[in-house]
């Protein structure tokens, strides 16, 4: 009967697990060989290092990340974290780091607005001072917020990370309007702008981010190669980290919680065995 | 069968306590010492994990609470700061978000248990009646939770099932801006949701209350569905089925363990983590996977007033179950005629689940054209959601009643003792017991 049960509860899972919603023409993404997938996946640190710095001389320029703070960076399982400093506002990485970069503030003395060096406290300060503007820079679309990027989008890094190697060429036939660029793993609809048999519409949408990444363009402190594979792969990781700071901890907690649980089940199976021994049921 | 009272009060301070409130005896009988079936299976045991989850609900969504903004500019932002940086907050709030699922999880498991055994029927109609209070409680409070996140699907979920009420002829505007507390789903909706959220997890702890009662009057139907007939058909409630419901329990933790700590994404919805923005409406507005069945009978009917008073009928019908079946066997183990007809309503209620997560006019055998029918294509999500709930509903309003005076059901057993002595699974040692007592 409980084997039922179990079937009955994996059948719902089913239909949790698979509605097919998306009817887009969008290629599925790529998938990359990620450290942190799996009940016991950890992030690579040293891929995050790199990640932050593929964000910090790219994505930052356009995009916010309004729930980082710089001690985020050096908290258990972030970039930087350092068994040191189990205080990450300690952490003299993450101090310096936050020192290269201005925010803005108000002189407590004066009340005007001034700019000061970042501190571990900080936020990550946005590139834009509200939403009109970065739309006013960026050809009408505002440049979304990456805090949770990696969870706002299905497919999650494997998204960030092909959407990132999507942009190719257009294909003949199809008109890209201005200010607009072509990538294959963008979802849309290119019907409209296709000139070409209408059977044969290409996969993919118009974004309005230029291509941000082209090799070499960041480089990398470890020696790892700047190709734009990497660059992507690596930015997609530190997104993943930066949208679940906490997933190692969930999972390492997970696992202790599981094996507590199958203890006390087995445990629990064995006492209900003999309670009941005496009784027909 | 609410066998009288065998506690006897041991301390000074139990019988003080005793002559003025009786709340250690009533404890007593109703945990303790309460006679029980001695042949109730597995499915027997989710009455136990649904009080655990609502307990789990309550205690977590307490914590929430305490970190929670209830603001459009703000909500958003400080449930990621639970995830971030209240101490072990995210374990709260996937905890509590997963637990919503397995508690529907649970709470249809439960449901359907009951109909494949009949518990509904005489003297349980209004054990069963509060159950439904309990159920149409629950999807309220759900759906006012899921709106709490402010993601886009909280707040386009929110929109959508809100303007249903708008279908009501003549006052339903009205009520619609009295319902949002402005003319459009805003700060003072949320605001209310926030607060009824709270509010409603207690209600559903008083009926919840009000059904063990009306449980511990008859007491538990079993799988024989016959009626207790001697003390040897019963066990006390403790420890017998207080260690198989903590087993039960115990396997549904492991089950609800893995989407909180594993795939705790499985449950939720890639737009509900972008903050909710009333100008960019999601592409496929869709609601959490537990409503999906009414959600496509919802929109099976063409017209969205009809849509309305069917997907409401779908629940209340629910309601009316005792009286529209006309058997007075009570379990489906003696009911071979009426068995496949309930398999075929699970299935459909599975397929109704399928149709609602897809959009209306995909098809369900792919690049296949039949003929259109009134609006759709035949092969396509919304015809076959309309076949489903035909068969939905015929299968209360039709198939129960009329099979309850056709068929011809197997013979009872004498007592719930019988079926479980002659069980062919059980050793030598309980057969020679039988012939013993017989």
């Amino acid at each position: 009967m409980l084997r039922k049960g179990l079937t009955l509860a994996a059948f719902g899972l089913a239909l949790i697990a698979g509605p097919a919603l998306a009817d887009t023409t969008s290629r599925p993404p790529m998938e990359a060989d990620w450290t942190f997938t799996g009940p016991l996946g950890k992030f690579d640190q040293a891929q995050l290092q790199r990640g932050y710095k593929v964000y910090r001389e790219v994505c930052s320029a356009c995009h916010s990340m309004d729930l980082m703070y710089f001690r985020n960076l050096g908290q258990k399982g972030g970039p930087f974290y350092d068994p040191k400093y189990p205080n990450p506002n300690d952490n003299p990485y993450v101090k310096s780091l936050a020192k290269d970069i201005q925010v803005s503030d108000i002189d407590s003395d004066t009340g005007d607005a001034i700019k000061r060096p970042a501190t571990p406290a900080d936020k990550f300060p946005a590139p834009f001072p509200n939403k009109a503007a970065a739309a006013a820079s960026n050809g009408g679309a505002a440049p979304p917020d990456l805090s949770v990027m990696a969870r706002a989008r299905e497919g999650g890094p494997n998204y960030i990370y092909s959407l990132m190697q999507g942009f190719v060429p257009a294909p003949k036939g199809l008109t890209v309007p201005p200010g607009k660029y072509y990538n294959i793993y963008y979802p849309g609809d290119l019907s409209g702008s296709w000139s070409g048999p209408p059977d044969k519409v290409p996969p993919g949408g118009f974004i309005s981010m230029p291509p941000p990444l082209i090799p070499n363009k960041v480089s990398f402190d470890d020696g790892t190669k700047s190709t734009l594979q990497n660059e992507a792969r690596d930015v997609a990781a530190f997104l993943a980290w930066a949208g679940e700071p906490k997933m190692e901890e969930r999972k390492q907690f997970g696992l202790g919680a599981m094996i507590y649980l199958l203890i006390f089940s087995v445990l629990l199976w064995f006492s209900y065995r003999r309670v009941w021994r005496d009784v027909a049921h | 069968m609410s066998a009288h009272s065998t506690y006897e009060p041991k301390t000074g301070f139990e019988r003080w306590m005793d002559m003025r409130l009786p709340i250690i005896r009533m404890t007593h009988d109703t945990v303790l010492t309460f006679p029980t079936p001695k042949n109730l299976n597995y499915w027997w045991t989710f009455g136990g994990i649904l009080a655990l989850c609502l307990a789990m609900q309550i205690v977590t969504g307490i914590i929430l609470a305490m970190h929670y903004v209830p603001h459009v500019d703000f909500a958003f932002n400080s449930v990621e700061r639970i995830m971030r940086d209240v101490n072990y907050g995210w374990l709260v709030r996937y905890t509590h978000a997963s637990g919503a699922s397995m508690f529907f999880l649970a709470v249809y498991i439960h449901i359907f248990r009951n109909l494949y055994y009949g518990s509904y029927k005489a003297p349980r109609e209004v054990l069963w009646i509060l159950g439904c209070v309990i159920y149409l409680l629950m999807i309220i409070t759900a759906f006012m939770g899921y709106v709490l996140p402010w993601g886009q699907m909280s707040f386009h979920g929110a929109v959508v099932i809100t303007n249903l009420l708008g279908a009501i002829p003549l006052i339903g505007p009205a009520i619609t801006t009295w319902l949002w507390g402005g003319f459009a789903v805003d700060d003072p909706t949320l605001n209310r949701f926030f607060s009824l959220h709270y509010l409603l997890p207690f209600v559903i702890a008083g009926v919840v209350a009000l059904h063990i009662w009306a449980l511990h009057v008859p007491g538990n139907n079993n799988p024989t569905g016959v009626n207790v007939t001697s003390k040897d058909d019963t066990v006390p409630f403790h420890p017998y089925y207080t260690v198989k419901d903590g087993f039960a329990i115990v396997v549904f933790l492991i089950l609800f363990g893995f989407f909180v700590f594993w795939y705790p994404e499985a449950l939720m919805s890639p737009d509900n983590f972008v903050q909710a923005n009333p100008l960019v409406t999601p592409q496929h507005i869709v609601p959490e996977w537990y409503l999906l069945p009414f959600y496509a009978i919802l929109r099976s009917i063409p017209n969205k007033l009809g849509g309305v008073i069917a997907m409401f009928s779908a629940i209340a019908v629910l309601f009316v179950l005792p009286w529209l079946d006309t058997s007075k066997v009570r379990s489906m183990r003696y009911r071979p005629s009426v068995r496949p007809y309930y398999f075929i309503l699970i299935g459909v209620c599975l397929v109704l689940g399928w149709c609602g997560a897809q959009e209306p006019a995909q098809q369900v055998i792919p690049h296949f054209t039949t003929f259109t029918v009134i609006d759709y294509d035949l092969n396509t999500v919304v015809w076959l959601s309309r076949v489903m709930a035909l068969y939905y509903f015929a299968y209360f309003l039709v198939i129960t009643p009329m099979m309850g005076l056709r068929e011809t059901p197997l013979p009872l057993p004498e007592s719930i003792s019988e079926p479980v002595l002659s069980h062919p699974a059980r050793g030598p040692a309980v057969t020679a017991a039988a012939t013993q007592k017989g």
